[in-house]
């Protein structure tokens, strides 16, 4: 379990209980440049080079002032996933859907023979 | 023919087609002629279907006579941009979607139909929700009718700015964070944000789905409650919906505040409040404390961490509802792709605007592998405890007030360089969202010229008793008949 305290604007880990030191953003290092590189690419977000300074500066920003959270000892409590509390309701196991892919490709940029054309994957 | 329709609530003009002083048509032509002599400096319309609403406007009148009129029958209604459509452009406000013509109706949309509504066109919004201001839109900002220099809310700013110029009496809308509220107290007008699994979310663009819950816009609270009676149910196509039988909203209207217990959060109404927000506020509580309601003083102690856990929760949720737009299936496509992976990432790039794109980073940061536990998991803990607050306070009193916002709606371009100057435009507002708790508001006494929104949370499914002090209030002071003159 991971404990956070308070600090003038980032969370800070307790040492005796870090995670391991895969964290990239921590108090004393703002997110960085190849932080934000890497979240475009598993977010499939193109980043004009010339921004991502401007990009990185803003997501930091915002970081800190969600690590405001980090000071409140949460370790009794449950997450809540639904305001609810509700579990994800079960619907008989019966066709219900007709096809209609016609339709549904109608409003595709580019199809052809009932396939989604996408560039060549495989050479 | 009468002139006024677009001064008269919802409520009124059903009356007016039921007892025959004007048909479907005659309104429905009404409000179009309106939006096209004064949306052109409101932007509050994305689509206008002139020729399509006025069909269901012959069709409406049609059924009238027939004797078939069904509870709305013949009234025009505006709905968000995010609500799919058939037939007509639901673009979220989005280059991504400006071309995309949604295959089947949101629930909603359906069942406004069903009851007669006729719609008169799609408002423009902040793009996919993501917002407080409007300015966010692809197809540019929507202005305040009560100023134009000034934002109208977001992110249903074109359904609010829309209902306060009486460019429609009704319009659909959706509240992620305040996204109701908010733009319903920058343009004076009532809007209910309902219960979390109220309203079916089959058909609304997911922007975070355990936080979206659509809801209704007009002139008074009566009209909102009105219109939400026809939206609200349990729907098999929306797995969050919650099967619970839907009360009669016009009933609860007119019972008496006499014996109702209003809590106020010390939180909320705290020395950092502005005092013109607080004075009109307080000044709408007395009103109903003299009709024999209890004002309470509660406390909400986890308050200040509403806006950082939402600012976790709303962008994870977030960038996996939006992970759908690849270019692949539908919506924009960037120009000749290199490759799938250029595919891809140049049609998220061109496609989506930057607010949108900054929220998609931060969720898959607060989902990635090491941070999933100190941002996603935190922030669900933290929402337990917003949760538990509410609880506590609903153990002692019936509903509760509080303001809307910190101040009146602020200038255009006064706030988009500072995110987090935005994001904490909804401070009084998202832990509604987090507990999935119903929150109504509704004008109170202007400031400074300016419409000022108060807003009552309710207990889970209890949207009966906002509506009931709502209406009540509104029934002893004038504050929503007030109107912005038309701009020209």
């Amino acid at each position: 379990m991971v404990i956070y305290a308070p600090s003038r604007n980032r969370c800070q880990a307790i040492a005796s209980e870090l995670p391991p030191p895969t964290r990239r953003h921590t108090p004393d290092r703002m997110i960085t440049q190849d932080d934000i590189k890497q979240l475009a690419h598993l977010a499939r977000i193109k980043i004009d080079p010339d921004s991502i300074g401007e990009v990185t500066a803003g997501i930091d920003n915002i970081l800190a002032m969600v690590d405001t959270m980090q000071s409140v000892d949460t370790r009794a409590v449950a997450p809540m996933a639904n305001p609810h509390d509700a579990h994800q309701r079960l619907r008989p196991d019966t066709v219900t859907e007709t096809d209609q892919r016609e339709l549904f490709q109608s409003q595709a940029p580019l199809t052809e023979a009932g396939l989604y054309l996408v560039p060549k994957v495989i050479d | 023919m009468s002139i006024d329709f677009h001064r008269r609530s919802a409520t009124e003009l059903m009356t007016a087609l039921d007892s025959g002083e004007c048909s479907s048509v005659e309104l429905t032509g009404h409000f179009l002629k309106r939006i096209e002599r004064l949306d052109s400096a409101l932007n509050s319309f994305i689509s206008v279907c002139g020729e399509q609403a006025m069909t269901a406007a012959k069709a409406a009148d049609a059924a009238r006579s027939a004797g078939e009129a069904g509870p709305l029958c013949g009234l025009p209604i505006a709905h968000k941009d995010n609500l799919c459509t058939a037939g007509v452009k639901t673009s979220c406000a989005s280059k991504m979607l400006d071309n995309f013509i949604a295959p089947y109706d949101a629930t909603i949309v359906g069942k406004l139909q069903a009851a007669g509504a006729v719609m008169i066109g799609k408002t423009n919004m902040d793009e996919f929700a993501m917002g407080a201001s409007s300015e966010t839109s692809w197809y540019g900002p929507t202005r305040n009718p009560w100023d134009l220099s000034r934002v109208p809310g977001g992110s249903s700013g074109g359904s609010s700015a829309a209902v306060a110029a009486g460019l429609t009496p009704l319009a659909t809308a959706s509240d992620t964070g305040g996204s109701i509220r908010q733009p319903a107290a920058f343009c004076g007008i009532s809007g209910i944000k309902p219960t979390y699994g109220r309203v079916s979310r089959y058909g609304m663009i997911a922007f975070a789905s355990s936080l979206d819950q659509a809801g209704s816009m007009g002139r008074t609270v009566a009209d909102t409650a009105l219109m939400l009676q026809h939206m609200a149910g349990f729907d098999p196509m929306d797995s969050t919906s919650v099967a619970i039988a839907v009360p009669d909203f016009s009933a609860a209207l007119e019972q008496p505040v006499r014996g109702l217990r209003i809590g106020l959060p010390s939180e909320y109404f705290s020395d950092k409040l502005a005092p013109e927000i607080a004075d009109v506020v307080h000044a709408a509580l007395s009103e109903l404390e003299k009709q024999g309601a209890t004002l309470v003083e509660i406390s909400l102690p986890n308050t200040a961490l509403a806006v950082p856990c939402y600012y976790v929760i709303a962008p994870a949720e977030a960038s996996t509802n939006l992970s759908r737009f690849d270019g692949v299936r539908y919506g924009y496509r960037c120009e000749n792709p290199q490759d799938l992976e250029d595919l891809y990432t140049r049609t998220r790039a061109e496609g989506f605007g930057d607010e949108v794109k900054r929220r998609i980073l931060i969720g898959t940061y607060a989902l990635s592998a090491g941070f999933f536990d100190a941002y996603y998991n935190k922030a669900q803990r933290i929402r337990r405890l917003i949760c538990e607050d509410f609880e506590a306070a609903f153990q002692r009193v019936d509903i509760i007030a509080a303001p809307v916002t910190p101040s009146t709606a602020f200038p255009i371009g006064d706030k988009v360089s500072d995110p987090v100057e935005m994001y904490l435009q909804d401070v009084f507002t998202i832990a509604a969202n987090l507990a999935g708790l119903p929150a109504l508001a509704l004008p109170v006494a202007p400031a400074g010229g300016l419409p000022v929104g108060m807003q009552f949370i309710g207990k889970a499914f209890d949207e009966s008793t906002l509506f009931r002090a709502g209406h009540q209030l509104q029934l002893a002071t004038d504050w929503h008949t007030a109107q912005p003159e038309d701009a020209s």
